[in-house]
């Protein structure tokens, strides 16, 4: 069988066993990262040579007794994360051309485990896209059809596991970035509760919805990676000091009697037929497993998208304010005086959705709309946590789509805003609630592309959709996260 | 008609913690630019700020200080505008709940005393510094990131005095706190102040106008003085004070305009996401306020009934806390408030300012100063001597007796001795000898001298006196040319 086809569990225990070497399992991802970067653009940085370095001084560390949990394991980084010595550019001109001095803590918490940061993954610009065509750097293709979006903004890292360009990944998902282009994508991702991974390093687009979260082949391969980036970090005031439990070691298949909850204002028009046939199937999997469904009600939930984009935007505009070429990135040229620096750099260097975003932020901010608009979604926004903590008196997860709509053609949604925000209609509410939530695949279309479920759960509960997740695959037999075989 | 004018002032102040508020970055002052700084004061991607707990301690401090009421739940937010010594482009601040509200502190006016209030307290960072070379401009961001406490009053104040009454006593309650070096040069106690002018009697404002970068006490007052008088020049000629912004120009002692009102900033205030409010305990309140030092008003009004001295006295011996513990220490040791109170505001204060210096930074302590007077009162040393002892203890940190006798500075009290003395100096100065006993009695003091400088001052006084004036009276004006 092929390495490639090995989850890094798998791979794991070869390592441990001494059966393989990490260079071979690093070099096998190399190999693989290029042959298909040119179809997928799902890289914006590769620097095999650092790649390279990286695992030559891992087997020094081996002879002397180093051990961890992801050693040899390569985990593509999306391009937001920062890491030192490694280009970050956020995929956005205003950015090309920075190296962090400093590792974003994840990566601190990576390499303590004896992971390769393999690459840096492309993105929607700022991770402000629901497709990935907003990079500066070029849109990422789907596997599944090169005529179609990734979705976003992690669409990079969604697609190194479905392409097998990297046997894991990390993105970061504000409105849902990790589960819509893992959904339409066919792979695992999980946006963990706010606080539960540290943000110290990423480069940040909503503070208060920001979270970094793993992509993946599997559910066991998700919760090892999870609980290896989890954990309080002095650095990060908005992280929470509560201990990982080991997910991995922790995960059943017995889900007999937990409560599975069916939001009724998630089955709305406008979701595709097939993927409500799919959830529908899940559902009746997930009643022979012995979980108990009920329907519920999620209230506030069409004020979502509405709040969403003034709370995310208003935080972008000041978060964004940074970049204006007197230190690092992109510096715009020929400039009179200091107002012209300025507003020739982030002219230049911001693409048209983040410009949007920035005005629409600026906006929902300025003195006399602020109470209009900032602080009354913020208002709005409480009342939908507030759905989501009375639905988890009764339920222990929700059940849902991850997106309106399987992967879209290129261009499609580009000239219309509002029609690329729905996409994220599903996911939104979760980072407005700070709640954990799991997009895993539950099968494929009439055209063949993947569709994806999400399991939502109370605050710092990733075992328990975890859990749901693990006995809904083990059920199945798998999932089929690669469209392609020939490897 | 008489025109009143109404201040307000927003002072800030520079707080002395090691490290800066979000990072573990020096906030010492002077380094190579640029030299302490890190990822998160830099405002690099990614990073996140970290609240520097003693900041709360000191802005805490400050509010149970200043009577305020210190509120339990505050939060941070962001101040956002552009400008390179900016590199957010947004500053950490607070907004809508500062730590501390609804405060006073009296200060001393002509009238007497008055209340001026203290409308808030708020906890913020600092920005960096641009320095200006010909075409270009650097930036230096070392004091990116330095806690600052601003302190924004109530419009209580009526004139430029008493507006200078109420820095001082601010920034000496900040000193006695030791949260704060009030160096106004190096800028670690900066003030902006509002002011308007309004008919004696009318109860409502007038339009104010804002002015920024004074940063000496004088220069407060010839500000405010110049804005007043050109407000209510305004107002006499018909016309209106328009609401701005204006710069002080101490090099011309005037006013300008740096921007008006619709020029002025929207900041977009909104709850910093990268930090949790800031909830206090009352326990923890508590135990700051069983820690405060009395604070300046009380020690002032203590000593004024404690120790009997004039407000004068009070005034200068309580400029420094330090400076009145040491006077303290020394009355206890030696009971006699007032004497020491002269010497400690002249002597010791001349020593003290030569070498600008506080009277912690130096060798000398209580003990020595009871040592001296001790001398004294035994008149093994005259004022003179103490006079010339006292540098050598600051310096050296030695027994003041010890110093005495290795410096010669032992008074002569010898009878013999000054006679001897004596007897050289009127032979020596026949011509004013012979003015004296001719009635120009005057001269006596001109003897005295005479005998002082002979012995380097070291001559007991009381004895010179008596011995002169009975030497004198044997002497008729006959003898003048003999002796």
């Amino acid at each position: 069988m092929s390495l490639l086809k090995l989850s890094i569990t798998q791979l794991k225990a070869l390592i441990e066993k001494k059966d393989i070497k990490p260079k071979e399992i690093v070099e096998l991802y190399i190999k693989q990262a290029k042959k298909y970067q040119e179809k997928t653009n799902a890289f914006i940085t590769f620097d095999e040579e650092n790649i390279i370095e990286q695992v030559k001084e891992l087997e020094k560390k081996l002879e002397k007794g180093f051990s961890g949990k992801l050693i040899g394991i390569p985990i593509a980084i999306k391009d937001n994360i920062c890491t030192k010595g490694i280009k970050t550019t956020c995929a956005s001109k205003i950015l090309y051309n920075f190296i962090p001095p400093y590792d974003a803590t994840v990566i601190e918490k990576l390499k303590v485990e004896g992971a390769i940061i393999f690459g840096k993954t492309n993105m929607d610009e700022f991770a402000m896209g629901s497709s990935n065509e907003t990079s500066f750097f070029g849109p990422v293709r789907n596997p599944w059809d090169w005529e179609r979006i990734p979705g976003g903004s992690s669409g990079g890292s969604a697609v190194t596991i479905s392409a097998k360009q990297a046997p894991a990944a990390l993105g970061s998902d504000t409105g849902g970035s990790i589960r819509q282009p893992a959904a339409l994508c066919g792979v695992v991702g999980l946006k963990p509760t706010y606080g539960r991974v540290s943000r110290y390093g990423l480069i940040a687009f909503g503070s208060s919805l920001d979270q970094i979260g793993p992509f993946s082949r599997n559910i066991e391969d998700c919760a090892l990676l999870l609980e290896c980036i989890s954990g309080y970090d002095p650095k990060d005031s908005t992280s929470i000091n509560v201990d990982v439990p080991p997910y991995q070691k922790n995960l059943k298949k017995d889900i007999k009697g937990l409560k599975i909850g069916i939001p009724k204002e998630y089955f709305i028009e406008g979701v595709e037929e097939d993927i409500v046939k799919n959830i529908k199937n899940a559902i009746n999997i997930f009643k022979d497993l012995g979980a108990e469904i009920k329907e519920i009600s999620l209230p506030h939930t069409s004020y979502g998208i509405a709040v969403y984009y003034l709370i995310a935007t208003a935080e972008a505009s000041s978060n964004l304010a940074r970049y204006d070429g007197v230190k690092y990135g992109y510096r715009a040229e020929n400039i009179k005086d200091l107002k012209s620096l300025y507003i020739k750099t982030k002219k230049e260097g911001f693409g048209e959705e983040v410009k949007r975003r920035i005005m629409l932020g600026t906006f929902s901010l300025a003195s006399g709309y602020y109470d209009a608009y900032y602080k009354r979604a913020s208002k709005v926004r409480t009342l939908i946590k507030n759905d989501f903590l009375k639905a988890f008196e009764e339920v222990d997860a929700i059940l849902c789509p991850t997106s309106p709509t399987t992967a879209f053609k290129l261009g499609e949604k580009t000239s219309d805003p509002i029609q690329m925000y729905l996409s994220d209609i599903f996911t939104i509410n979760v980072n407005l609630a700070g709640i954990p939530s799991i997009s895993i695949p539950c099968g494929f279309d009439k055209k063949g592309l993947p569709i994806g479920m999400q399991i939502i759960g109370n605050y710092l509960e990733e075992q328990k959709i975890l859990n749901l997740s693990y006995a809904f695959e083990q059920n199945i037999g798998g999932f089929k996260y690669c469209p392609f075989e020939e490897d | 008609m008489e025109f009143e004018a109404v201040i307000g002032l927003e002072v800030h102040a520079q707080l002395l913690t090691k490290s800066k508020i979000f990072c573990g970055c020096s906030t010492e002052f002077g380094a190579t630019p640029n030299s302490q700084t890190c990822p998160v004061c830099l405002g690099l991607p990614g990073v996140l700020p970290v609240l520097n707990k003693k900041v709360v301690e000191f802005a805490i401090m400050l509010g149970l200080a200043t009577n305020c009421t210190i509120n339990k739940n505050s939060y941070f937010a962001r101040k956002n505008y552009f400008y390179p010594d900016l590199p957010k482009g947004y500053q950490i601040s607070q907004y809508e709940l500062p730590i501390c509200s609804n405060g006073y502190i009296i200060i001393k006016t002509k009238d007497g005393e008055k209340k001026i209030g203290i409308t808030r307290i708020h906890m913020e960072e600092d920005a960096g510094k641009l320095i200006h070379e010909g075409a270009f401009s650097l930036v230096d961001l070392n004091r990116t990131g330095t806690p600052l406490l601003e302190i924004v009053s109530e419009p209580d104040m009526r004139t430029p005095e008493e507006a200078v009454s109420y820095l001082k006593e601010l920034r000496q309650i900040l000193l006695y706190l030791g949260i704060c070096d009030g160096n106004m040069e190096e800028g670690s106690f900066r003030c902006d102040a509002n002011v308007s002018v309004r008919r004696k009697g009318e109860t409502k404002f007038g339009t104010k106008t804002e002015l920024k970068n004074i940063n000496s006490f004088r220069f407060i007052q010839k500000a405010l003085e110049f804005e007043i008088e050109r407000q209510i020049d305004i107002i006499e000629s018909g016309g209106t004070v328009i609401q701005e912004t204006r710069l002080f120009d101490s090099s011309k002692g005037i006013t300008i305009s740096m921007r008006s009102k619709e020029e002025a900033h929207d900041y977009r205030y909104f709850p910093e996401p990268d930090l949790m409010p800031v909830f206090l305990d009352d326990a923890y309140i508590e135990d700051i306020k069983t820690k405060l030092p009395e604070l300046p008003y009380e020690k002032r009004k203590r000593f004024m009934k404690l120790y009997n001295l004039p407000e004068y006295d009070v005034e200068i011996l309580t400029t420094d806390r330090s400076l009145a513990d040491f006077y303290e220490s020394c009355v206890k040791l030696y009971n006699n408030p007032k004497t020491i109170s002269n010497f400690v505001m002249t002597e010791i204060q001349k020593e003290l300012n030569e070498r600008k210096c506080a009277i912690t930074d130096t060798k000398l302590k209580p003990e020595h100063i009871v040592e001296i007077f001790k001398l004294l009162d035994e008149n093994k040393l005259n004022y003179n001597g103490a006079k010339a002892l006292l540098p050598k203890v600051i310096e050296t940190g030695k027994n003041p007796s010890l110093l005495m006798e290795e410096l010669g500075l032992i008074q002569i009290s010898d009878t013999n001795e000054l006679k001897t003395i004596i007897q050289e100096v009127l032979k020596n100065n026949k011509k004013e000898l012979k003015e004296y006993l001719t009635g120009k009695d005057k001269l006596f003091a001109f003897f005295i001298g005479q005998v002082m400088k002979k012995t380097s001052g070291k001559a007991n006084p009381k004895i010179l006196q008596e011995l002169l004036k009975e030497m004198l009276s044997k002497i008729s004006i006959d003898d003048v040319d003999n002796l």
